[in-house]
């Protein structure tokens, strides 16, 4: 016992409670995986004038609406997926090729541990949680670039460099546009984060609406999703980086993809969106059991709203060339994401200097965003699309 | 062992002054693949993402439909036509029997006429909402598709309305069509086009102000007209490049000098050129048809015909506007009741010959947006 | 221009040869073999005729000794049609190729030299173009025999 506390420089009963929240972490992905998959084709359905998966579930339930209909579809899916034989090509490389799926759903859930999902309610409150997050989860593009080159086969390989080329390039504006939050709150850690928020009586959304924007867009293009699921374009590249697997290990990928779209969109509620603070409600200064669970309700509300979006873009929008990617990753992004850290910078100021309360700094915001508008009219960015000469 | 290997490769001599050696590929793209609409096979060489070289391999298709064609009597030919090109096998078998008509001189009633015209242009939508839902599929944006398929289903339900059959027609005969329609049928189709016409807004919304679309289609696949020429490229694809052709107008046949409509052109000549001349066309079929809801006479539908009747000797050659093209069927008879030689000239396996010059240097992305653009469909490039 | 015009301006242009409309199409006029390729580049170069349009070329086979080959243009700046017919010798069907005048008759060349056995010299890249490389005989010849093949009973 002694030798827990040796290593962890934690107490015994924290790392037991610590473990016990990894189990519920573990669960909650393959769970929440299973009904964001069930929603997505919802969705989906929904906005392509279809009703989805009908048959699988309660029959009451789906006699009631489209909405509850096929509730067990995923689950049934995954069970089909879980007794598929495992075809392993002969001249794949098979160590990578079985790696690659373990390692990206490892990563994943590393990644989970520090998301707050409510008031003192995350796995382990890193002090560096933030940059957790983004390190972590940039390692999948070693999962997928191993996923690629280790199926020897040429659609994958091509998936795989492409991948490699996108994350490269989304991942820094991705950064920068957390920074600007990370400089308003002063810290790192997920929780302080959510506080800092409450301290200054506004969301990080107003004084950082263009980081916003841009960290909703990298993020759609880091985790693979249409518009930017180059990596895996199935009219491209038949099914890029996945084009070989088969059975479970094609389903950890699919997990892996709904799991880190929930992540990454559970990143921006908490940092842009005031995580599980809940609106229009005073915080008590040690949180009460009404309203750690109202908190956890909230961040959950937030997060599915963000993951909703996504659903929204992925079934309206055609898919982004590579090279028009790159260009709005660097040309655009990157740039406008600078543009941002320096209003936050300012606001920041505001705040600490000039002890401005959340009105203030929510009107300074919008001022500053107005202004930011203006300068692009004055400044006349080429706009990435041709439209204006063509019609 | 490790360490020599790597000491090795750290110390051996490059001969290309450091910089990275790269190499070129071989992509087999197809016939399974889920763009290449059908079997078409494209051997790429590839630099990376960029085309270097590619030649397109057809034939997997090929059901000798030419020589089936030469096996049966001039009627049992028309049901292997539907097999010709089936997104529009009213188009098919309406070339085919136009060609029999001509060696045999047999002209059919007017109200027959109509009739084919209106399942020409019926057929001339479904076949453009077909493409417009797959051309989307293959830019990756998969809800048009459903949208285009929704009201497809409405027109290959009037289809089935009048012949039966949704896919494989066998509607046009020699000498007339198949059944006549009632009057349900036509005012089914107002209902239809009342209803769809407002639609076709709503299909051009989702992707004509839409950046990422631009980006992807204009200034891409661009076909200069003299190339155009050269390959022989006909129909909306040529209309794109800014030339009004259209047999339709060109080489007017069945009642289409009676009908007024406008040819849909384009300047620019590349993805979004044929997009849009595509969907303008859309509207001037309903144009045609609320036309023909006017216009069509009573009458017979079609001429009392022996099932095994002999055409006289000789060689003829028509061709209609399919929604493709220019497809045209030459047909030589030598007095009996089969046909010697019946050749199909197909407007797809005319454009897929293009793609050899087109798709040098282009990237992966457009490889699907410029085929897809110039509506190809194998089983009448492969007959 | 009618066939007939087309015939006169042929007769015109090659004074020694004779062109004449075939009695099976009256749309059809007759070529001597040896005048294939320049008869093909006046037509599509003549101010008058201007053919820029290559629609298809075909065969047609008449067992025992005689192979036609036929080819059909279209000008886009007249609209005239024609089809123009060269006859072969079934045997040795060989017919210098157009496809360096018109794209587009490349591949209709690579039909027939697939499916009819016909062999065009000058063609650039002269493959079975519908069988697979290794196919035996050229289907659509009258005396094509195959187990597959079955004759429909009359």
């Amino acid at each position: 016992m002694d030798l827990v506390t040796a290593y962890t420089g934690q107490d015994v009963a924290l790392v037991l409670i610590m473990l016990l929240m990894l189990a519920l972490i573990l669960g909650f992905i393959a769970g929440s995986s299973l009904i964001l998959i069930w929603a997505e084709r919802k969705v989906a359905a929904r906005i392509q004038n279809r009703v989805g998966p009908m048959m699988t579930g309660p029959r009451k339930f789906a006699e009631f609406s489209m909405w509850t209909g096929g509730l067990l579809q995923t689950a049934a899916d995954a069970i089909k997926l879980l007794v598929k034989e495992l075809i392993i090509p002969s001249k794949t490389d098979a160590i990578p090729f079985i790696a690659a799926p373990v390692l990206i759903v490892t990563v994943c859930v590393t990644a989970y541990i520090v998301i707050p999902f409510g008031p003192a309610f995350s796995v382990s409150d890193l002090n560096i949680g933030v940059v957790h997050v983004v390190a972590i989860s940039s390692l999948t593009v070693l999962s997928i670039v191993m996923a690629g080159w280790s199926s020897n086969s040429k659609y994958s390989l091509l998936g795989g460099l492409r991948s490699a080329a996108q994350m490269l390039s989304y991942e820094i504006p991705l950064i920068f546009a957390l920074l600007g939050p990370i400089l308003l709150a002063g810290g790192l850690s997920m929780q302080k984060m959510v506080l800092a928020q409450r301290e200054y009586g506004c969301w990080f959304l107003l004084p950082s609406l263009l980081g916003f924007l841009i960290y909703y867009v990298a993020s759609i293009a880091e985790v693979n999703r249409p518009p930017f699921d180059i990596p895996e374009a199935e009219s491209e590249l038949v099914a890029g980086y996945v084009s070989e697997y088969s059975g479970m290990m094609f389903a950890m990928f699919f997990l892996a993809e709904f799991a880190n779209m929930f992540l990454v969109c559970s990143v921006a509620a908490t940092v842009f969106l005031g995580g599980w603070l809940v609106p229009f409600m005073p915080v008590p200064d040690n949180p009460t059991p009404v309203y750690i669970l109202l908190g956890i309700l909230t961040f959950f509300l937030k997060t599915s709203f963000l993951v909703f979006i996504m659903m929204w873009i992925r079934w309206t929008f055609p898919r982004v060339r590579p090279d028009h990617l790159m260009n709005l990753g660097w040309k655009y992004l990157f740039p406008l994401s600078l543009l941002n850290l320096l209003i936050c910078a300012g606001i920041a100021v505001l705040k600490d200097v000039y002890k401005l309360n959340g009105w203030g700094i929510s009107l300074a915001s919008l001022g500053a965003l107005a202004m930011v508008m203006l300068l692009l009219q004055v400044v006349r960015i080429p706009r990435p699309d041709t439209f204006l000469e063509k019609a | 062992m490790l360490i020599r290997t790597w000491w090795c490769a750290l110390t051996s001599p490059s001969d290309d002054g450091g910089a990275l050696r790269t190499e070129e590929f071989e992509l087999n793209m197809g016939p399974q693949h889920p763009s290449t609409h059908g079997v078409l096979r494209m051997v790429l060489k590839m630099d990376g993402e960029r085309v270097v070289d590619c030649d397109p391999v057809v034939g997997y298709l090929h059901r000798s439909i030419e020589k089936m064609a030469e096996n049966r009597t001039f009627t049992q030919v028309i049901p292997v036509t539907d097999r010709l090109d089936y997104c529009t096998s009213m188009t098919s078998n309406y070339v085919y029997v136009l060609a029999v008509e001509k060696l045999a001189d047999l002209t059919p009633p007017p109200r027959a006429e109509y009739i084919r015209v209106i399942m020409t242009e019926l057929n001339r939508i479904a076949s453009h909402l077909l493409w417009y839902g797959t051309f989307c599929l293959e830019i990756g944006a998969t809800t048009p598709f459903l949208y285009s398929f929704r009201d497809r289903e409405k027109v290959l339900d009037l289809f089935e309305s009048a012949c039966g059959a949704r896919l494989l027609y066998n509607y046009i005969r020699i000498g007339g069509v198949g059944q006549d329609i009632n009057q349900k049928f036509l005012d089914r189709m107002i209902e239809f086009l009342d209803y769809w016409e407002p639609i076709i807004p709503e299909y051009e919304a989702l992707l004509d102000e839409n950046p990422i679309f631009y980006n992807r289609t204009v200034g891409v696949g661009t076909v200069p007209l003299e190339m155009c020429r050269s390959y022989g490229v006909s129909g909306p694809n040529v209309r794109a490049a800014g030339v009004a052709e259209d047999v339709r107008r060109d080489d007017p046949f069945a009642v289409y000098k009676d009908l007024e409509f406008e040819i849909p052109t384009e300047k620019e000549s590349d993805v979004f050129a044929r997009y849009r001349v595509r969907m303008r066309e859309l509207r001037e079929s309903a144009k045609i048809l609320r036309q023909c809801y006017e216009k069509i006479p009573s009458g017979p539908y079609g001429l009392p015909l022996n099932y095994r009747f002999k055409v006289p000797e000789g060689e003829t050659y028509v061709h209609i506007e399919s929604p493709r093209g220019d497809i045209g069927c030459f047909l030589a008879s030598s007095g009996g009741d089969k046909p010697w030689r019946c050749k199909f000239r197909t407007p797809s396996f005319v454009h897929i010959q293009l793609f050899k010059k087109l798709l040098e240097g282009v990237l992966i992305p457009d490889i699907m947006a410029i085929c897809a653009s110039f509506d190809i469909v194998l089983p009448e490039t492969d007959r | 221009m009618t066939p007939q015009e087309f015939a006169k301006h042929l007769g015109a242009n090659y004074p020694d040869h004779q062109f004449e409309i075939d009695p099976l199409n009256e749309n059809c006029v007759l070529i001597p073999l040896q005048l294939v390729p320049q008869c093909f580049e006046l037509l599509r170069d003549d101010d008058a005729t201007q053919m820029d349009y290559f629609d298809f070329s075909t065969c047609v086979d008449h067992p025992p000794d005689r192979l036609d080959l036929v080819y059909s243009m279209y000008s886009t700046v007249y609209k005239h049609r024609i089809q123009l017919k060269v006859v072969l010798d079934r045997q040795n069907p060989c017919v210098p190729t157009v496809s360096h005048l018109w794209v587009n008759a490349n591949w209709n060349e690579r039909e027939m030299y697939d499916l009819f056995g016909v062999f065009f010299p000058g063609h650039k890249d002269l493959r079975r173009l519908m069988m697979p490389d290794d196919w035996e005989g050229h289907p659509l010849r009258k005396d094509y025999a195959h187990p597959n093949l079955v004759v429909r009973p009359d």
